[in-house]
């Protein structure tokens, strides 16, 4: 929720005590740079502000804010989070997680905190590995990848967040990278904005155990040929001036095109707001992996009821209806009796 | 009050045991509930034992498809729903075989003759006609043609046959309701109210109800009826309660006390469900129930919502609390309020979802890695789970403390009268947020240390989101005493679980001293029997029975388990014997043999039922005899 009342902080006002104890050189730091510096920027107030996280690197996130938090338990931030939301609409909720604590052990809390729209913007950290177990393979490792846990090649499927979000009919998906400051505060602005579950993908780096699992496509070098910027009511295109674009074929499926081969008009325009998802899938599933051209920001900003305002609201309802409870008439309300002395 | 039948009076008993079986889907917890709660407004003690399979619809006619409430009415306080029918009502074959085997030599067996045709009585195993062999002479008898004579009535009401038959047990309550010289009203008027939205199946009950009054009364199949006169009860206000409807309000009313939201965080469960449905109803009181995803998340909820500053509570069943066993460690580690309901039932695993057990108790004591106390409160009535709720809350709230709440699938469906409390008499439970900063760093900057503790009690400030200089962080990796910052450090480690330790311990100074029933004082009986939980009313009437021999016998009933009264120690030494019964292989004798190195005797009962008074009695005269009083001690009437 964005307070309206003006508070001029800096990023030193949302920086905490503690020591930073991240690897040196880990993507985790430009995010919690991008974070400190949004809240800031929002005028956001300390006091109403939490985050919640679970267990792996990204969840010593909320020792690092000089806001309330909490460092719960491994995959339950989204659980946590909810209660902690429902009963505070006030609140900015924010939940800090990891590709192995949101996709693995806290799957099924990640997906009914989007299915019901909980107010909540939830920060997953893709970096595609486990790093404070120390590099077994996590569920968006890449099939054949070869790690302490798994020395023949991993022989799973790995997950796709953004697509997996918008099958859990979340109401806002969006993805990120830690190579691009710019773009995340903006990405995280949108995120925090949206009332609702909101999830962010962020592609972040782990130099120590998997260092360069998203260069092919963030490095400075490449990024602009492969990164793919969505932008609400505007065609998809990206490349050197705007050479490539994204297209329907023939065949109904996505693929990446010239534009002057097809023109400006057979691009699809994007729509975050379409009630139907299928598109936002669509462009979810256009890159098979960080290798090819990949999409960046906003796939998907719906309106729906909130989930704590929709409980808030049958709250007052029954109040409206019965009254103020009283628990003399709750004790009563079965029948009763008397027996006199 | 008295009905004028025929030429006879009624004839006077001072108690009788109902037993009403049939099939899952013949009503018979709707039969029960209503003669119970009519016997109650009658102004009889009642104690109830529903006894359901776990599935909804076994197949119909078998023996694993039979349901039964038993119902004890009595003209003065009763504890236990009674250890024998007198009286069984069996709506089928599969239910007079599965039920017989309870029921006396000598007592009533009311049959729906209707049932009992060849493939009823095959499906029930029954080579032959048990109604017809013999097999029964040494019961008394009564065929009644139930189906028949409901089918009769209810097509009048113009309902199709499928669903006339299925008022029967609307007449086999009628008919009981005569044999027992219920009110007719209290029943009718209950039937507009729960039928009014389908005024046929209304009209069939009724007429079936009426019709099986009728039959009791006009057709001379009995010889007389009976009357149980009201009980001498507490003079007050009563209603009826099941343990599980007792213990939703109680947490209501401690919400209110402590002015709290009340967040409930739960998944689905037998036998705790009916927790999660009567609070999802009072959302007027301000009550946020949140069926999670898993029970995981119902507890995780919880937490977050307690962290937010609302009384946060789950409720389950004991596979549930295997898997929020890691959240309640961590809230162990938060030190925040959180109240766990564990409404037990058969393990391990699946084990007997509908039947009751006492085997959690250790599970609720020692269920998570790491030096994890939690205090445990132990209902020991259905109305008791009211008291017991508050009380759990209290707790919770002011030692900022996880804490058990041990009911059990006995407690939870069974039912009671209850004399209500008046609000003014519950306790004020203060949350008693923190409001300021609670120190001041070196370089004189005030700051809030979460870990600061209360000298008195050693619990924390709580201070939910939105308190402006307060902003901190709390988490599961060990903190340092005091500023609650991470913290490695091995003597800080040790320091912190021996403060946890010694929170939970203090309580025991915060609690009442355990009471002895013993009549002659304290030490008077060389017997003590101690329990804990739904085996009160067994073990109190079995202690009337040794009474009533002419023998002592001192009973003592825990409601805190965790930590124990501060007077325990010295109550177990008061006596030369101590017996502890429980429905599990000996918990509460293990712990107490542990803290004060009693030679308790552990007498146990595994069986998805309550104790029997009789078996509780029987215990103790075997003790005594084994130190020679039970020699010339009288025959005693039977107490229940």
């Amino acid at each position: 929720m964005t307070d309206t009342a003006v508070v001029t902080t800096t990023r030193k006002d949302w920086v905490s005590d503690q020591e930073v104890r991240w690897c040196p050189g880990c993507g985790d730091y430009s995010i919690l740079a991008a974070v400190q510096m949004l809240l800031a920027e929002i005028g956001a107030k300390r006091e109403r502000t939490v985050f919640v996280s679970g267990i792996g690197c990204a969840a010593r996130f909320p020792y690092y804010m000089n806001t309330y938090g909490m460092h719960s338990i491994h995959g339950r931030a989204p659980a946590v989070a909810t209660g902690l939301a429902a009963t505070r609409p006030d609140l900015d909720v924010w939940v800090v997680s990891g590709d192995g604590d949101a996709l693995s052990i806290g799957g099924n809390h990640l997906i009914h905190a989007l299915r019901r729209n909980v107010n909540l913007t939830i920060l997953l950290f893709n970096n595609e590995i486990y790093g404070l177990t120390k590099g077994q393979y996590s569920p968006t490792s890449e099939q054949g990848k070869v790690t302490k846990s798994s020395p023949f090649g991993s022989i799973e499927t790995p997950f796709n967040p953004v697509s997996l979000a918008l099958g859990s009919e979340a109401t806002f998906v969006a993805r990120t990278h830690d190579m691009d400051r710019k773009h995340m505060m903006e990405t995280f602005r949108r995120a925090h904005e949206h009332r609702g579950s909101a999830l962010v993908e962020i592609y972040q780096n782990c130099n120590v155990f998997n260092d360069g699992a998203f260069e092919r496509i963030t490095s400075r070098d490449v990024r602009s040929e492969m990164l793919i910027p969505l932008e609400h009511g505007r065609p998809i295109r990206f490349g050197t001036d705007g050479s490539r674009g994204v297209a329907l074929g023939p065949d109904g499926r996505m693929k990446v095109v010239d534009v002057a081969e097809v023109g400006e008009e057979a691009l699809v325009v994007h729509d975050e707001k379409a009630d139907d998802p299928s598109l936002a899938f669509m462009l979810s599933r256009l890159a098979r992996g960080p290798y090819e051209p990949t999409p960046i920001g906003v796939f998907r900003a719906v309106e729906r009821t909130e989930y704590g305002d929709a409980m808030s609201a049958q709250l007052i309802a029954a109040q409206q209806s019965k009254g103020a409870g009283d628990i003399d008439a709750l004790l009563r309300s079965a029948g009763t009796w008397t027996v006199s002395g | 009050m008295t009905v004028t039948a025929r030429e006879h009076q009624p004839i006077e008993l001072d108690r009788v045991v109902i037993r009403f079986a049939g099939d899952s889907g013949d009503g018979m917890q709707l039969t029960g509930t209503r003669f119970t709660v009519v016997s109650s407004l009658f102004g009889n003690d009642t104690a109830t034992l529903p006894d359901f399979p776990a599935e909804i619809r076994a197949p119909a006619g078998t023996l694993a498809g039979v349901s039964a409430f038993q119902v004890q009415i009595s003209d003065h306080d009763i504890l236990t729903p009674g250890d024998a029918p007198n009286v069984l009502v069996a709506m089928n074959p599969a239910a007079l075989r599965a039920d017989l085997p309870l029921v006396p030599p000598g007592a009533t067996v009311i049959v729906n003759v209707d049932a009992f045709d060849e493939r009823s009585l095959e499906k029930a195993g029954y080579a032959a006609n048990p109604l017809a062999d013999g097999s029964l002479s040494r019961y008394k008898v009564y065929e009644i043609p139930m189906t028949s004579l409901t089918m009769e009535v209810a097509k009048q009401a113009g309902v199709k046959p499928r669903d006339a038959e299925r008022s029967k047990n609307f007449f086999a309550l009628g008919l009981a309701s005569w044999l027992y010289s219920r009110p007719l009203e209290p029943t009718i008027e209950w039937i507009h109210k729960r039928f009014a939205g389908a005024p046929q199946v209304l009209d069939a009950n009724e007429r079936a109800f009426k019709a099986g009054y009728h039959f009791g009364e006009t057709s001379e199949v009995f010889e007389s009826n009976y009357q149980v006169p009201p009980a001498s009860l507490d003079p007050g206000t009563y209603t009826e309660t099941t343990g599980n409807t007792a213990l939703a309000w109680g947490l209501i009313a401690a919400a209110h006390q402590a002015r709290l939201g009340l967040f409930l965080g739960s998944y689905p469960i037998t036998p705790a469900s009916d927790i999660l449905h009567e609070l999802a109803k009072q959302k007027h009181f301000g009550v946020r129930t949140f069926q999670a995803e898993d029970e995981i998340a119902g507890v995780g909820a919880a937490i977050g919502a307690s962290f937010g500053g609302s009384l946060g509570v789950t409720t389950t069943s004991g596979p549930g609390v295997d898997l929020k066993s890691e959240s309640i460690g961590m809230a162990v580690s938060l030190e925040l309020p959180l109240v766990i309901v564990d409404v037990q039932r058969g393990g391990p695993s699946t084990g007997l979802p509908t039947k009751t057990e006492q085997s959690d108790l250790l599970h609720a004591m020692y269920g998570r890695h790491g030096e994890a106390p939690v205090p445990i409160v132990a209902a020991k009535t259905p109305s008791h789970c009211f008291a017991a709720a508050i009380e759990a809350v209290r707790l919770a709230v002011r030692y900022r403390t996880p804490v058990f709440l041990l009911s059990d699938g006995y407690l939870a469906n069974g039912s009671e009268p209850w004399r209500l409390p008046t609000v003014d008499s519950l306790p004020r439970i203060e949350a008693g947020f923190a409001t300021e900063t609670n120190h001041v760093d070196p370089d004189g900057q005030e700051a809030f240390w979460p870990y600061m503790r209360d000298p008195e009690t050693l619990a924390r400030p709580w201070a939910p989101p939105g308190t402006p200089g307060l902003e901190h962080r709390i988490g599961g990796l060990e903190k340092a005493d005091g500023s609650g910052a991470v913290s490695y450090d091995p003597a800080n480690h040790e320091r912190m679980v021996r403060l946890r330790a010694a929170k939970i311990a203090g309580i025991a100074a915060d609690i009442p001293p355990v009471e002895v029933d013993d009549p002659g004082g304290l030490g008077a009986a060389e017997v003590l029997v101690l329990g804990w939980g739904s085996t009160y009313g067994a073990i109190a009437a079995g202690a009337r029975r040794v009474r009533a021999r002419g023998l002592q016998v001192a009973h003592a009933h825990l409601v805190h388990l965790n930590p124990f009264p501060s007077n325990l120690g010295e109550v177990l030494s008061a006596y030369r014997e101590v017996i502890v019964p429980e429905v599990n292989l000996g918990q509460l004798w293990r712990m107490v043999r542990a803290e004060f190195l009693v030679d308790a005797h552990s007498l146990t009962k595994v069986q998805g039922v309550p104790f029997r008074a009789a078996e509780i009695e029987t215990a103790v005269l075997d003790l005594l005899d084994s130190l020679g009083r039970h020699a010339g001690a009288m025959e005693g009437p039977e107490a229940s």
